[in-house]
């Protein structure tokens, strides 16, 4: 935790997006988190990434519920929407929020207490809804807040920092996400802002629920030895498989991959993910075999990362539930209110 | 890369742009706190120890570390860093009982030094506390050398000038006023000395022979600048034309133009052959003069002195029109038409050189095909091995900083020669490192970034200074601009020290850097890693450091010196204290470091710098 402000002065090179703001236009409130905590470097991959696609600020909003993870949606793009909900409830906000306005962006901020504890059932059905978000999860492995005591997401066999070990089995929101229907299936680190920036900037252009399992060591309860949720135990354990570049729309394909590494995925809006793949036999879409690939190397203790899983064909939540394409705030007052008569109407139906 | 050696001393010294850009390296950070604090006195003597003269170099030095200031490159006005050696200097109390002083019992050894400026004082203030009997032979009635004659003293008041040459001739120097040397053979001769230095200046004014030059009707108005400004500092002369010329355009020229104004001028040119960017004039002497409606006429090439009737009428000049390649040097030139310019007087302001035709050709001391003395550039000794030179002497037209850095140098050779000791054996610089960190968010420096703007000096009003010749223009920075101006100072001096064995590589110090120095990535070329940077790289000159290999990637850390505005964010953020803010301490050498004024007795050796414990 830090009590000194960053200074407002900038490098005097620092580069513009299309709209002339500088990467330090989008950051947001001084982080009162641990020094060296990964989720402020997932904070500083979030501004890399609104940064890079050129975001109006005010078209981001921010959603979060409870926990260290949930505090960090003040800490970038100060100039987006916030709402800071009830412990696991964000998806509820977010779904409310979605359909009254489904011109903004929506990213989501949850730890694996908020998302797979508390939260578990609203996680479920954000993803069964297929949500227009991106859903990041920020995952240590620890309640860091409440001073370490295991989470859903600790490992069999994973020490804690005074040494007792975790035996109860973990939940991965990254199976999970697989078996419940997740259209967009990541796992990441915060400590590799090249693979995590691309997958925010592909998770945010998605149409449906983008779920970005980002592992994020706690470095004051969860960074020793015999942890399998440290800088040290994630790097000796990662293993990339799809590595996703991002391709906007006006850009050509340029860089030369092996046949069969590289394979382009189109989004709704025209732009393109170009995912090349680390193991040439893996199939990011074919669900099964991602799901059977996961859980071998988990068995064999690797963190698989990457873009895991993506299907840009399901209908999206809008789809599905004919939301309105205007958003809410710009309908007219007529349209929006029946009136008296109207309401006389619609309670006549259910006499 | 290789990591980069930060045992080498001059590493961190470099990050200290302005200290590692002024010749005599005067700590400017330690002042600047110092002064912020309102230790005004503690303030003075560090910029003494290694500058001499902090009042007067607070008025009239080159500050070359202003345009190296990192401030500068961050913002667009680095640190009022002069001035504030003056605010120093302006409210130190009496700092004579901090001074060193002579001891009673001399080493035996005796130096006589030829010219009473800068160079030669700061020969005599470093050699007296070692026991050395120091003579100094002036040829004017008045010490300080070209600080006197050719300084106005609308610029540098007389007062400030004389308290701080007192400081050193009281240590007992044998000051000879009104003693020109005018044989080395002869001073030679008498055995006297160990020693010699010579301190004299480059004291001759360059001519311009242009037709009309010679005729003697014109000779009684048109003035050699040294010369011309030498008269005027004794009073001998009190008045000049009504319309004055001054050819050329650096320092001395602008002085010229300033005093004219006070001896009855009112229209002032000063004619310059080429364009603005080629002027040697300091930019803010330019602006000072141009305040005061000097009008610079630029690509005026002079060709002719006219004189009618008995008497100098004018000049003529051609004008001048230059082509400039893309680094805006010039390509060719040519003259497009003439212009004569009508005058009462004219000032040749176009360089000076040294001139030595008091030392004989058969004493073993050497000169090169300019007639300049062959001097080593490290121990400034000559040919002859006890005969030393310094200031402009050695190496023609500087500044005060510059022979103040050569007198300091000359010293230790002096030093060194008369103990029978190697000369070219240097005492070596050093470096000190201790941790600010004073607990949790607690650093032992101001460490928030202060946007605040530089300040800007007052000056005494337009029609009140021209009043007299001695009224000093500028009226030195108020309490508030001080306390203002002080702040705008990054302490360069406290270093980020990394220590990669530490390093968790969590990146929290690459997201906190306000200005995006820090990288983490693999290692590479200069060339390659530089285009990696996450911010670019604005200036190859400044030094990337590159740490040894990280233990989880074997990635290295990488920092661009550039920007750096020394927050201290970094170490405040990281974790496993891989960063920690350490302010450096420069021991630069000088002779009077060594603590026995015996001879016979070798020094006492120093100790060893202080490096964090690994």
């Amino acid at each position: 935790m830090s009590f000194i402000a960053k200074p407002k002065i900038a490098h005097p090179g620092l580069p513009k997006n299309e709209l002339g703001l500088t990467r330090r236009d989008y950051e947001g409130g001084m982080s009162t988190l641990c020094a060296g905590c990964g989720h402020d470097s997932i904070t500083a991959a979030i501004i890399e990434s609104c940064w890079q696609m050129s975001m109006r600020p005010e078209q981001l909003v921010k959603l979060s519920g409870i926990g260290c993870s949930s505090k960090t949606t003040a800490y970038f793009v100060g100039g987006g929407h916030g709402f800071n909900s009830v412990h696991g409830r964000m998806p509820s906000i977010a779904t409310g929020a979605i359909a009254a306005n489904k011109d903004l962006h929506y990213i989501g901020v949850s730890g694996d207490g908020d998302t797979l504890s508390i939260g578990f059932g609203q996680f479920a059905h954000a993803m069964r809804r297929n949500l227009n978000m991106l859903y990041i999860v920020e995952n240590n492995g620890v309640y860091g807040l409440t001073k370490g005591q295991f989470s859903a997401s600790a490992d069999i066999g994973s020490k804690a920092k005074k040494g007792e070990e975790n035996l109860q089995p973990p939940i991965d929101p990254v199976l999970a996400a697989l078996t419940l229907g997740g259209t967009f299936v990541a796992r990441s680190f915060s400590g590799d802002k090249e693979q995590l920036v691309p997958l925010i900037i592909a998770g945010l252009k998605h149409r449906g629920f983008a779920l970005i399992d980002v592992l994020s060591p706690c470095v004051t309860f969860n960074d020793h030895e015999g942890s399998t949720k440290s800088y040290e135990f994630v790097r000796d354990h990662y293993d990339e498989v799809v590595h996703a570049d991002f391709v906007p729309p006006a850009r050509e394909i340029t860089a030369q991959y092996g046949q069969g590494d590289a394979m382009p995925v189109t989004m709704h809006d025209g732009s393109r993910i170009l995912l090349r793949k680390l193991d040439p036999s893996y199939d990011p879409t074919h669900r099964g075999q991602a799901f059977n690939y996961l859980r071998d190397k988990l068995a064999q203790n690797e963190y698989v990362t990457g873009l895991i899983y993506i299907d840009e064909k399901s209908p999206d939540f809008h789809e599905v539930s004919g939301t309105t394409a205007t958003p809410v705030n710009q309908l007219p007052y007529p349209k929006l209110t029946p009136g008296a008569q109207g309401l006389e109407k619609i309670m006549a139906r259910y006499r | 890369m290789q990591p980069t050696d930060t045992a080498n001393p001059d590493y961190y010294h470099r990050v200290v742009d302005c200290q590692w850009a002024c010749p005599a390296h005067t700590d400017v950070p330690e002042y600047i706190r110092l002064i912020a604090q309102g230790q005004f006195t503690a303030a003075y003597l560090v910029n003494r120890e290694s500058n001499v003269f902090p009042g007067i170099l607070g008025r009239v030095c080159d500050r070359p570390c202003e345009p190296a200031c990192r401030r500068g490159r961050v913002e667009q006005e680095p640190v009022a860093i002069c001035r504030l050696k003056r605010v120093a200097a302006d409210h130190r109390d009496d700092v004579r009982p901090h001074l060193p002083k002579a001891p009673a019992r001399k080493n035996g050894k005796r130096v006589v030094c030829i010219g009473a400026g800068p160079a030669s004082l700061t020969v005599a203030n470093d050699l007296m506390p070692l026991g050395y009997e120091v003579t100094i032979f002036e040829k004017w009635q008045t010490p300080g050398g070209l600080m006197r004659t050719n300084i106005p003293s609308f610029r540098l008041p007389e007062q400030v000038l004389s308290e701080e040459i007192g400081y050193i001739i009281d240590l007992g120097v044998d000051l000879r006023l009104g003693s020109p040397v005018t044989s080395m053979k002869q001073l030679l001769a008498t055995g006297e000395f160990d020693a010699v230095f010579v301190g004299s200046g480059a004291p001759k004014g360059k001519d311009l022979k242009l037709p009309g030059r010679k005729d003697p009707a014109a000779a009684a108005h048109i003035h050699i600048g040294i010369d011309w400004l030498e008269s005027v500092a004794f009073g001998h002369v009190k008045d000049i034309g009504r319309r004055v010329l001054i050819i050329g355009v650096g320092n001395t020229a602008m002085d010229c133009c300033r005093s004219s104004l006070r001896l009855g001028a009112d229209d002032v040119k000063v004619m310059a052959r080429k364009p603005r960017a080629f002027f040697k004039a300091s930019e803010w002497e330019l602006e000072d003069a141009e305040a005061e409606n000097v009008e610079i006429v630029v690509n005026h090439a002079p060709k002719a002195f006219v004189t009618e009737n008995g008497r100098l009428v004018g000049m003529r000049f051609d004008v001048m029109e230059y082509d400039l390649d893309a680094t805006g040097r010039i390509t060719a030139e040519r003259v497009v038409g003439e212009k004569l310019l009508p005058c009462d007087d004219v000032i040749l302001a176009i360089g000076q050189e040294n001139a030595f035709p008091w030392i004989e050709n058969d004493l073993g001391i050497e000169f090169d095909q300019w007639h300049v003395p062959k001097v080593d550039t490290t121990t400034y000794q000559s040919t002859r091995p006890s005969v030393f030179f310094g200031g402009d002497a050695a190496f023609g037209p500087k500044n005060i900083i510059w022979a103040v850095e050569h007198g300091h140098q000359a010293a230790i050779s002096i030093h060194q020669f008369c103990q029978d000791r190697e000369v070219a054996q240097r005492p070596p610089r050093l470096l000190n490192l201790s941790s600010r960190k004073m607990g949790l968010h607690e650093w032992a420096y101001k460490n928030d970034y202060n946007p605040v703007e530089r300040r800007l000096m007052p000056h005494v009003d337009l029609k009140e200074r021209f009043k007299k010749i001695n009224i000093e223009v500028e009226l030195g920075f108020t309490a508030e601009q001080a306390a203002a101006e002080v702040q705008r100072c990054l302490n360069c001096d406290v270093q980020t020290v990394f220590e990669a064995r530490l390093c968790i590589e969590c990146d929290a110090c690459i997201d906190i850097c306000p200005v995006d120095c820090l990288t983490m990535t693999p290692n590479g070329t200069e060339a390659e890693i530089r285009t990696r940077l996450k911010a670019p790289a604005l200036r190859v000159t400044q030094p990337l450091f590159v740490s040894a290999p990280l233990q989880h990637t074997a990635r290295v850390m990488v920092k661009d010196e550039d920007v750096c505005v020394h927050c201290g964010l970094c170490a405040e953020r990281c974790p496993t204290a891989a960063w920690d803010m350490q302010k450096s301490k420069i021991r630069i050498p000088y002779a009077s470091d060594e603590t026995t004024p015996c001879s016979s007795t070798p020094a006492t050796p120093r100790p060893a710098p202080i490096r964090r414990s690994a």
